[in-house]
Order: structure tokens, then sequence, then C-alpha cells
């Protein structure tokens, strides 16, 4: 259901620095309001939980209500102690994991 | 159309009826009492200060499907200076929790962007949560032009 997420993290940083990452995955987020042409109400389902760790720690995380928007954008910042990979997961209600990386280089 | 009595009962009982249709509150929607109970919950019953958190939203949105909003506590993000959680709140939605972001050290600020649905004109509030217990809260009243929780 969601596509591959896109990620912007700087290639590079000094230790230390604080970073700014973008983050979109296509989904639809179908809130559980709306109702078909039937009138029947469709089932939510959203992706719930987002999480960005670096090299095992836990850097920042959303817990997501059906108010946001499809497609979820997160913009966050994260300090870079040395290099390492950023790890991103992104939890389906139907407990599908959406996960992706991206490496940083301290100069 | 002539302006016989009939008509005009036949008028008067119509607009009366549209006007009972057309108030109607959907029993779905949240008030801002139930807005107000989650930010309690989320305190714990402790009023929140004002001050250190801010809310960014636009003033008009003409889409309320994606509704930008970002949020940014005044904090240096170590020791007992951190920022540990921020919920997003909006209360006239259908539900009011937006969201909730957690923030760590490795945060180096707490600052977050995200793009929301909002249903009709409302307050959004947002309210940050401190290590050392304290609440911080900003509002901001955003007008949609056109509601986004579909039908």
């Amino acid at each position: 259901m969601a596509s591959k997420p896109r990620i912007k993290v700087p290639k590079s940083a000094s230790a230390g620095e604080v970073i700014t990452i973008k983050t979109l995955i296509s989904h639809e987020m179908e809130s559980g309001q709306r109702k078909d042409k039937d009138g029947n109400p469709i089932p939510r389902q959203i992706i719930n939980k987002f999480t960005c760790t670096f090299e095992g720690q836990m850097v920042f995380q959303c817990d997501l209500d059906p108010a946001i928007s499809a497609n979820p954008y997160f913009e966050f910042n994260a300090k870079v102690p040395a290099s390492g990979t950023f790890k991103f997961t992104w939890l389906d209600d139907d407990g599908s994991v959406y996960e992706a990386e991206a490496p940083i280089e301290v100069k | 159309m002539q302006l016989t009595r009939r008509n005009v009962l036949g008028l008067t009982a119509g607009a009366a009826a549209f006007a009972i249709a057309g108030g109607r509150i959907s029993p779905a929607m949240a008030s801002a009492e139930d807005a107000e109970k989650m930010v309690m919950d989320f305190t714990g019953g402790a009023t929140p200060a004002e001050g250190k958190i801010t809310l960014t939203a636009p003033e008009i949105a003409e889409n309320g499907n994606t509704v930008p909003v970002s949020i940014s506590v005044d904090s240096a993000m170590e020791g007992d200076d951190l920022v540990e959680s921020v919920v997003i709140f909006a209360d006239g939605n259908p539900n009011p929790a937006v969201a909730t972001f957690h923030f760590t050290e490795l945060s180096g600020e707490a600052l977050a962007t995200t793009r929301m649905r909002l249903a009709k004109t409302q307050n959004v509030i947002a309210v940050a949560k401190m290590k050392d217990g304290s609440f911080f809260m900003d509002k901001k009243q955003v007008k949609v032009t056109i509601g986004g929780c579909g039908g």
C-alpha cells in the first residue's frame, strides 16, 4: 500500500552538528471517517507510528492519528555524534513495516 | 407564484426544516471541551503554562486536507532541560488528537513539521511536556476554506 519512502539526510556533517531530516512516504492514511458511495464507512488504515533511530538510539518518534494528511511528511532535527546510519521505520495499521536507511559521514 | 396562505405556510415550514437540518451539529464532531479534556489527560491535570513552545500554522488554510504545522520548543535538549514529548490537538476534528512527537537528546532541537487534516475552522493546540514535569502550551486558530474529512 505504501511506496518506497523518500528521505533527505545530508551526506556529511561535523561532529555534534544538528542536521535537518525530511521524510515522505506515500500512504492513503484512510481516516475511518469517510464513507464509500453506498454509505458504508471505509475502515481506518493509517500509519500509526514513525521512528527514527541512529545506530540503535532513538532520535525522534511520532505517534500518528487519523488527522495526519495522506502521504505523511515529517521534518525534524538530529544531532550527529559520529559517522553512522539513520534508520527510519513506519508502522502500518495492518501490521506492515516500511523501512529505510541513510548513512552520514562525520568529517 | 402567488402569495397565497397555503404557499406561505409551505415555504415557512420548508425554511424551518432547512434551518434545523443545516444547524444540526454532527454528533461525530468533537467539541472544544473534548480537546481540553485530552490536554488535561496529557498533563495529568496540570494547567500548561504559556511560552517556550511555538506553534506555527497558517492563518487561513485553503485546503483542510493538508495543513502544514510546525512546533518548536525553546530547550537546550541536554540534561534536565529536555523536551520529552509534544502533542498536537485540533479541537474541531472528529477526533482531536493529531500527533504526538517524542524527542531525545539526539534530537538536538525540539522541532518538528508535518501536515495535518482539519475538518473546519478551529483551534490547533500544542502542548509540550518537559523532563522536569512542567507543561507549556500554544494555540492558534486556523480558518479552513475546504474541510478535510471527506464525507
